[in-house]
């Protein structure tokens, strides 16, 4: 498959990328390409215009600020498997980044794309959900911060609008202990399952593929939040949850893995 | 002279080029006024095409030509042996498509990206038909026939009149409904072909460059389906990118490039994208196995029933007929099995026309066989290595004749076997399982084991080779074969090498180039060393004699005491060496006399050759996902005497991984209406080297007798091996469950299914009545004989 006819232009600025995504009515940015092109082949995204914004390197970077940590958006997802900053501050982050597709994806694929594609099959979003991440936007109104748990609102679908961009994303050092569970057939594969974990004060949890965005196991943080062990906080991994039924695993047995998956992650982090 | 160079792992001498990017694949070919094409595939499996229009498409930039079925008139024709011979494909459909990815229209025009732009320009009205999917749907006598030249959907088949009387004495009968999955063949690179028109005084009516295992097949089949000689049309294949079967014939798509070069005259190229290659390459395997065997109560095999339905696709692809060819001559196996009752049908169905892929029915045998067994040690409570000693084929003499007339030329199965124990500590294998089993691991070990014969160089077994000495004192190998990656190049030259004296560096290789080449069977079947070598063998000791003649003459010696130089390069008489004449000098001298110091050998060889051993796999289950890990492999092979063992061991790599990848991953799913599920490399699901353990591939050698060289074929021998051992691995882990079956590719949701219907007590052997259409079979030998069944890929 090949996509459909496109115009194409590269900004040099994040402010030349906002002007230029207003130009036309379809317009999207490119970063990596590496969730729009695929989709653009199968002629689901079909955009008039191209924003690229794959070479805005000031918006490469992983920075300490305050009781956080500042990831630009162009950060690409080999970057953050190796930062140190992170590897030491946020750990979770880089190992998950590590464990995105193969090491061609993890050089294009950049951590704002990722988050704006909003693919709830996607690791890195599961993780920013997981840590509460913030969000910020850049738009022609001008600049806005997101929540994580209020960024992600359905099947490729996010509160950033047509032509705000995602210039950074923050994170809180504050973690303790951490887990990542990625279920697979295939070390390259997207995760049939997966689970991030992090604890700071309370325990949280977010699941990859356990629905059409990224989503927390509410069942199981309250279940934790009453003080159930992990093994019974665990059954309720998949507790409201309505997963996805595909080649790799029907709704039930996603359930399962969730549950087994959540589990183990608990155990590793000792709850 | 040095010592051997036979046995020894010389460096393959074609790899350079590869890895320094020097090869010549079709795609990078380059042709002034060159054309593009690319075809317009139906996106539905089954319908009557109303209308087409192209007008759009025609008028698009670039647009060279626009041809529908009519256009080009291309008789309808098999892509390579005849499963149905009154069943062809349109290979531009005509009024019906039968599959996703039937061919509709093709476009040539100046670009790639003008032909893709100018295909989305064509406008097609389909109404739909019902579509058949399943092989056991294609059995039922309700469902319209696939096509309107058969009345039924049944495209070949026949029973044996045995039936049930071969488990009359059986004192138990354990029994499965076993699927082996459709898969696809994933060659690194897809289909490819290029055609040139003659140009000034060419008096070829066309030049091939084509990806293909079979040069000269495709020039005879060309020649076939467009009423030409076939020595008019030159076929070259370049560097091919892999095949495993898949790149044997000529299928729709080479013939409409063909028709398309020629009628516009000008050179047309068409390069298989990696998601067309998914759905028109044919597939292979596919087959339903009811199996039966007859057991006595202390393991003794006493009868083997068989009904298998084998998948066709589309128009009758040939690799259907596999279950009426080797997978039924091969079901015996090593074992000693007093009666057998095969019925074998192959349906036709609304998916991908089936074709070869590496094994080509053998692994569809040696699955069910070692399977059933693992199945039947369960049930009776018998170690499954102990089963397969008692009922292996001992103390016969060869050639054998196996119940289904099969002649086995030479095997020694315990041998393989019992080094396969050696190598495998299979005693702290098991105490391993036991402990983890006490301590309730998470994780269980699952050992499989896996015996197996296997066919090799079975159909038309005869090759062509010649070699010439040159006046700067080389050689030149010239062979039928047609190597993409197997190491020809290597091999044949340690052959001539080793006969002549000549250093494989002054060897030239020449292939694949029915204008260089006058005849050849090319690489399928795992033929290669043993008809291929055998051939370069023949021409190589040919041209050795006359060498020699000529050298008595030059050095005024006896004949018989003319022998090869000890420095290697020339001949002397024996004893000496002062009195040498060299491999230029002769080959000048022969020039002289207006000559080529050259000989040319056809070889064929009187039956075929049947390559056997035994693998160990095993695996660690995780109890609660399911999800299987291979931890370690063991094969010992036995492909005769082995000629180059590094280049054998990569073939057993290389086939290990593909066994391995059907146990556990691969499958080629469509959904009700016929929709690919599994069309991109995303979904379909092959393992990369982060999925497989380290192999143990060694051999044990029983030569063959019917070639000098004592080989047997080994492309194929892994393949076959590994994975049955793979899948009795995945069972064995969880058989203490009270798990015994898991169909293929044993995927974690599988797994866990099977866990838990054997916690609920319910069975996990699949088994059901077969279909009524088995009874109608007509009886074997009072069938039509199909061709395809005697395909050997
Ligand atoms: C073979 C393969 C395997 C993969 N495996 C995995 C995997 O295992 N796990 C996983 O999580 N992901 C996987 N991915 C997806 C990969 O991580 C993508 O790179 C990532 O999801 C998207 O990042 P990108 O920079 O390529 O975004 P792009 O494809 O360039 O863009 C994606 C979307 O986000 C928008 N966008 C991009 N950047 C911004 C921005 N700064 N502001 C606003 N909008 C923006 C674009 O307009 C587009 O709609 C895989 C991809 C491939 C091709």
């Amino acid at each position: 498959m090949y996509p459909a006819k496109f115009e194409y232009v590269r900004a040099s600025s994040s402010a030349e990328a906002i002007r230029m995504i207003q130009d036309s009515e379809d317009a999207k940015f490119i970063a990596g390409g590496h969730s729009l092109l695929p989709l653009m082949k199968f002629r689901m995204a079909t955009p008039s215009l191209l924003v690229d914004i794959g070479r805005l390197s000031e918006l490469s970077y992983v920075r300490e600020d305050g009781n956080e940590i500042a990831i630009g958006a162009l950060t690409r997802h080999c970057d953050v498997e190796r930062s140190e900053l992170l590897r030491r501050s946020v750990p979770i982050l880089a190992h998950v980044a590590g464990q995105v597709g193969d090491p061609q994806v993890r050089h294009r694929g950049t951590i704002g794309g990722s988050t704006a594609h909003g693919d709830g099959a996607s690791d890195l979003p599961a993780a920013l959900l997981a840590l509460d991440a913030t969000f910020v936007a850049e738009g022609p109104s001008g600049r806005r911060e997101l929540p994580a748990r209020e960024f992600f609102r359905g099947f490729l679908e996010t509160a950033l609008g047509e032509d705000e961009l995602l210039t950074e994303i923050r994170v809180p050092k504050a973690i303790t202990t951490w887990s990542f569970q990625k279920f697979n057939r295939r070390a390259q594969d997207w995760a049939i399952v997966g689970v991030a974990a992090v604890r700071s004060d309370t325990t949280k949890v977010a699941l990859v593929n356990m629905g059409s965005s990224p989503l927390r196991a509410t069942g199981t943080e309250a279940a934790l939040g009453e003080g159930a062990s992990a093994p019974e906080a665990a059954l309720r991994a998949a507790e409201g949850i309505d997963p996805p039924s595909d080649l790799n695993a029907s709704a039930d047995f996603r359930r399962h893995l969730a549950s087994v998956l959540v589990r183990r992650a608990l155990e590793e982090m000792n709850i | 002279m040095p010592g051997s160079i036979l046995g020894t792992s010389v460096r393959r001498v074609e790899d350079p080029a590869l890895l320094r990017g020097d090869g010549t694949f079709i795609d990078n070919m380059h042709f002034e006024d060159l054309g593009h094409l690319v075809f317009v595939r139906s996106p539905l499996a089954h319908a009557k095409i109303l209308s087409i229009n192209t007008d759009l498409a025609a008028k698009a930039p670039g647009v060279l030509g626009v041809f529908c079925a009519d256009d080009l008139n291309i008789p309808d024709h098999h892509a390579f042996f005849a499963l149905n011979e009154a069943v062809k494909r349109p290979p531009l459909a005509r009024g019906t498509v039968r599959f996703v990815g039937d061919a509709v229209v093709a476009i040539v025009a100046s670009s790639k990206a003008a032909a893709l732009d100018a295909a989305e320009l064509v406008e097609i009205d389909y109404e739909e038909l019902p579509p058949v999917i399943s092989m056991e749907d294609a059995l039922d006598p309700r469902l319209e026939p696939h096509t309107p030249s058969t009345d039924s959907n049944i495209a070949a088949g026949y029973r044996d009149p045995q039936g049930d009387s071969v488990l009359e004495d059986a004192e138990v009968v354990v029994r499965a409904r076993i699927e082996n999955q459709r898969i696809a063949v994933v060659p690194m690179e897809g289909n490819a072909i290029l055609v040139v028109p003659p140009r000034g005084n060419d008096h070829y009516r066309a030049t091939v460059y084509v990806s293909t295992q079979m040069p000269h097949a495709v020039a005879g089949l060309l020649g076939g389906i467009f009423s030409v000689e076939p020595s008019s049309i030159h076929v070259i294949a370049p560097h091919v990118g892999g095949a495993f079967g898949g790149k044997a014939g000529v299928t729709a798509e080479h013939s409409v490039v063909y028709a398309a070069a020629l009628k516009l005259d000008r050179p047309v190229k068409w390069v298989e994208t990696r998601s067309e290659n998914l759905i028109a390459m044919p597939h292979g395997r596919g087959q339903i196995q009811y199996v039966e065997l007859g057991l006595r109560r202390d393991g003794t095999f006493t009868g083997l029933r068989c009904r298998m339905i084998g998948d066709a696709g589309a128009y009758g692809g040939f690799g259907g007929g596999l279950v009426l060819g080797s997978t039924r001559s091969m079901s015996q196996g090593v074992y000693r099995i007093p009666r057998i009752s095969y019925d074998g049908v192959a349906v036709f169905t609304n998916t991908t026309p089936m074709g070869a892929f590496r094994g080509a029915g053998r692994p569809e045998a040696a699955a069910f066989l070692e399977r059933i067994i693992d199945i039947a040690a369960d049930e009776l409570d018998i170690d499954p290595i102990e089963i397969r000693r008692k009922n292996l084929l001992k103390d016969v003499s060869f050639p054998f004749t196996t119940v289904v007339g099969t002649v086995y030329d030479i095997g020694d199965y315990a041998k393989a076997l019992d080094r396969l124990i050696e190598l495998s500590s299979y005693e702290d294998l098991r105490k391993e399982q036991q402990e983890r089993r006490q301590r309730n691991d998470r994780y269980q070990l699952g050992i499989g084991v896996s015996v197996y014969v296997e066919v090799t160089a079975g159909g038309g077994a005869t090759e062509y080779s010649s070699v010439e000495v040159t006046p700067e004192g080389g050689a030149i190998i010239k062979v039928g074969t047609s190597g993409h990656g197997q190491g020809h190049a290597t091999s044949f030259s340690m052959i001539v090498s080793e006969l002549l004296g000549i250093p494989i560096e002054k060897i030239q290789f020449v292939q694949s180039d029915t204008a260089a080449v006058p005849r050849g069977g090319g690489t399928g079947g795992s033929r290669s060393l043993q008809i291929g070598g055998s051939a370069v063998r023949g021409a190589t000791e040919a041209v050795l004699e006359k060498a020699k003649l000529l050298a008595s003459n030059l050095l005024e010696a006896a004949e018989e005491d003319i022998v090869v130089a000890e420095s290697g390069d020339g001949l002397s008489v024996a004893g000496v060496p002062s009195s040498t004449v060299t491999w230029a000098q002769l080959a000048s001298e022969e020039r002289k006399r207006g000559n080529l110091l050259e000989a040319t050998f056809d070889f064929s060889q009187a039956s075929a050759t049947f390559p056997f051993g035994a693998h160990l796999s095993s695996v660690l289950v995780d109890l609660e996902t399911g999800k299987v890990t291979p931890r370690s492999h063991i094969a010992v092979d036995d492909c005769g005497r082995v000629l180059n063992p590094m280049i054998v061991q990569g073939q057993q790599h290389g086939g290990i991984a593909q066994g391995v990848a059907q146990a556990l991953w691969e499958q080629y799913v469509y959904d009700e209406f016929g929709n690919p599920l599994t069309s991109t490399l995303a979904e379909y699901a092959m393992p990369s080297a982060a999925e497989l353990p380290s192999f143990n591939a060694t051999n044990v050698e029983t030569p063959t007798p019917l070639n000098a060289l004592g080989a047997k074929g080994i492309g194929e021998s892994g393949t076959i091996g590994s994975m049955p051992a793979v899948h009795n691995a995945v069972v064995d882990a969880l058989s203490y469950l009270g798990v015994r079956h898991i169909e293929m590719p044993c995927t974690p949701q599988r797994v866990w299914e099977a866990i838990g219907k054997a916690e609920r007590g319910e069975s996990t052997i699949p088994w059901s009545d077969p279909p009524k259409a088995f009874e109608i079979l007509p009886l074997r030998g009072q069938a039509t004989e199909s061709d395809a069944a005697s395909v050997d890929v």
